[in-house]
């Protein structure tokens, strides 16, 4: 029997507890000092169920020189996660059921968090013809989430079979949102700032467009639709009106677009550079109201390692992405906490609840709460930190926020019974 | 100023020092020995990523004139993707002590990561950076309209300007706006709207669909460079089209004001946005435009590399 208290901690930030786990399960919430087991020190921090990133880039197998899934699961506890959904678009493409079996065999031997495999929609990311959906929905790694993330399932008639097939398997299409013609080399958003410097435009209309089809389609076929990392005013819009409807929608919007904005590309740095790219403070503004309502269901990091020469370049050369892990809560307290957008019971929903229920996984995202399963995250809401690119875990260092003080230090983590972080550094 | 990577980073003075200063180097060229040895020892690296011969030799000349040596790296690549990368190159040029690096680049921004990216130490020139901008392009312009507008005292305040042709993915009109209004001229743009970019009502000049009725109240009219093969993605339906709109024709010319000027950048097309009989009138100022670039790219180098001191002494 292994045993083990988080003691005096505040669950959603409420009364003081010892949180007894026993063998992986949450067995006891009791008064304060008086839990028995090995004890890790949580006097007046809060406990919250371990968060659930549902749009995460291991890069492995293909690019392991920008993560490896041991280095990304890393950087994950680290951050407070317990879950991650592995995006698809590796080298090889995660479109068959060994690639995904592959990748989920290599999370449980990493053992940090759980590693949820992303199928393939499409063979190849191509957008030409349906993945082996059944497949990979039937094998060991128990696919339930399929994307071309990356790219967008743009033809019309493939997404309207994809939405109807997954229904077989309870399966969800997350779709990345981006009208392709509209978006030939674009860069940044466009807008007055893009006119200015020269940068090809990377318009509103063209998420926004695939996201109005989309909810008409999925309320077509009845089936379920997830938006990736929504971006824009207008597709809040256009989500809140699907959920009105009835549309079985839900929404994920990323840590970057809650708080960057476009003006930092007059920097040309690329570690700004990211696919959908950073946007008006309008955006931020509505996005971030809209998590707040619950009309964006989700927070997904969208964590996209890129090894240094991919960025340390001009802009027209650079990679898209951030990294995100580590730094997701903190944007999250920053943005959402501290002006009184989420109480704690929000940010378990939005970070943990939510997104374990979009990607079907039953084992997180339980409250804490005897009988649940011990996937906990300890923060302390109260201590900053200031970000060191090379002291992140991740094997890639592009961060937007090299040097930047966060309120909101992850302390420990708890992976299935299992301490993963103690003290802020790895178990 | 260490470097010259956009014309909206000049202000007033400063943009009026360059254009006087390029008066001075002009006068040179009049003389039988057309150097000065302000330079010499000085290197000055043309790093071309983007064929452009004209203005890399208009560049060559300028520092061959203040006696600078020349190098012209010509890192010519198709795609972003091949070749060395531009890390690597500015490291070579540092490594080989360059003084200033002139760079044309087809990636909008390229200059400012290269003067700002910690790669190099000496100056760094913005020769056209993709679709943003063309700073010394927009210096030689306004020095043409000095020398020939308001009798060539050299005010360009209230001069009117009107700029025709693909604003979208013109880095000489994003220079030439911001430099105009910096030097009090009135601008207005002329195109198809698909050739606008989006935002550009809070530029700060006025826009118009009709060329028509805008050549009659100016005083210089600037042609840009329309390719053909902008119809393949509908920006408009046929060149023929396109140069019945918005072409400057004869016909159209004889709008203009007695006074007025007709410039163009370079090179040419033709037929397209420029009928034969406009480009060898008498109107025309292009081939001294050219002379003028000259002029203006020693000033540039001139104050750049440290001359400003002893041109004031």
């Amino acid at each position: 029997m292994t045993a083990y208290v988080f003691r005096g901690v505040r669950p959603y930030g409420e009364a003081a507890v010892d949180i007894v786990v026993v063998d992986g399960v949450i067995t006891e919430l009791a008064a304060p000092g008086t839990g028995v087991g090995e004890v890790i020190e949580a006097d007046g921090l809060i406990a919250l169920p371990g968060f659930v990133d549902l749009h995460t880039h291991l890069r492995e197998p293909g690019r392991e020189d920008a993560e490896t899934i041991e280095s990304g699961s890393q950087a994950a506890a680290l951050g407070g996660y317990t879950c991650v959904h592995a995006m698809a678009n590796t080298d090889p493409v995660a479109d068959t059921a060994g690639v995904v079996e592959q990748v989920w065999r290599i999370g449980r031997e990493v053992g940090l968090v759980d590693v949820r495999p992303v199928g393939a929609v499409t063979v190849n990311l191509d957008g030409r013809a349906l993945a082996e959906i059944g497949a990979m929905a039937g094998s060991a790694a128990a696919v339930t989430v399929f994307s071309d993330d990356g790219r967008c399932v743009h033809d019309a008639l493939l997404m309207r079979r994809a939405l109807e097939y997954v229904k077989a398997f309870g399966g969800v299409v997350a779709q990345h949102a981006q009208e392709p013609r509209l978006t030939e080399n674009a860069q940044m958003n466009e807008g007055v700032l893009s006119g200015r410097l020269g940068m090809v435009g990377w318009p509103a209309v063209a998420e926004e467009a695939i996201i109005a089809r989309d909810v008409l389609l999925a309320e077509h076929v009845d089936s379920r639709l997830h938006a990736c990392h929504v971006s824009t005013a207008g597709s809040v819009e256009v989500i809140r009106w699907a959920k009105s409807r009835g549309v079985d929608v839900t929404a994920e919007v990323t840590p970057h677009h809650l708080i960057l904005t476009e003006d930092l590309v007059e920097t040309y740095d690329p570690v700004y550079k990211v696919n959908p790219p950073l946007r008006r403070t309008e955006d931020v503004l509505a996005l971030r109201a809209a998590l707040a309502d619950g009309t964006i269901d989700a927070l997904a990091t969208d964590h996209a390692p890129h090894p240094h020469e991919h960025k340390d370049c001009e802009w027209g050369a650079a990679a898209m992405g951030m990294l995100g892990l580590q730094t997701a809560f903190s944007v999250v307290m920053e943005t959402m906490v501290e002006p009184g957008l989420l109480d704690w019971r929000g940010v378990a929903d939005r970070m943990s609840v939510q997104p374990a229920r979009i990607g079907g996984v039953a084992t997180q995202g339980q409250p804490i709460a005897v009988g649940s399963i011990a996937n906990i995250v300890v923060i302390d809401p109260d201590a900053h930190w200031t970000v060191v690119p090379a002291a992140l875990a991740s094997k890639s260092s592009n961060t937007p926020y090299a040097e930047r003080t966060f309120p909101g230090v992850v302390v420990h983590t708890m992976h299935a019974g299992r301490p993963t972080v103690i003290g802020g550094a790895l178990a | 100023m260490r470097h010259l990577l956009s014309a909206g980073d000049l202000d007033r003075d400063a943009a009026l020092l360059i254009l006087d200063t390029a008066a001075e180097m002009a006068a040179l060229s009049d003389r039988s020995v057309k150097k000065l040895p302000t330079l010499r020892g000085r290197t000055v690296v043309n790093l071309f990523f983007e064929d452009s011969t004209r203005t890399r030799i208009s560049f060559e000349l300028a520092a061959k004139r203040l006696s600078a040596d020349v190098i012209n790296f010509a890192a010519k690549g198709s795609s972003v993707s091949k070749g060395e990368s531009l890390k690597d190159t500015a490291l070579t040029l540092e490594a080989m002590g360059a003084d200033a690096v002139v760079i044309r680049h087809w990636d909008s921004g390229a200059p400012y990561r290269l003067a700002h990216a910690d790669w190099i130490g000496g100056s760094v020139v913005n020769a056209g950076d993709g679709t943003h901008e063309h700073p010394t392009q927009a210096l030689l312009d306004a020095y043409t309209m000095r020398r020939h507008l308001r009798d060539g005292t050299g005010a360009l305040e209230g001069v009117r300007v009107g700029i025709v042709g693909d604003i979208l993915h013109s880095r000489v009109a994003r220079s030439n706006v911001l430099l105009l209004q910096t030097l009090g001229a009135e601008v207005t743009l002329v195109a198809p709207p698909t050739l606008l970019p989006i935002g550009i009502e809070q530029w700060p000049c006025d826009v118009s669909y009709d060329i028509d009725a805008v050549l009659p109240n100016v005083d210089a009219v600037m042609m840009l460079r329309v390719q053909a093969e902008r119809m393949q993605d509908a920006y408009f339906p046929t060149a023929r089209e396109y140069s019945r709109l918005y072409g400057l024709d004869g016909e159209r010319m004889r709008l203009l004001p007695e006074h007025a000027i007709v410039m163009h950048p370079g090179p040419m097309n033709r037929g397209m946005e420029i009928s034969a009989e406009v480009a060898d009138s008498a109107r025309a100022v292009m081939v001294e435009q050219v002379a003028n670039g000259v002029s203006v790219r020693m000033a540039v180098l001139y104050l750049l590399l440290g001359g400003a001191k002893e041109l004031g002494e």
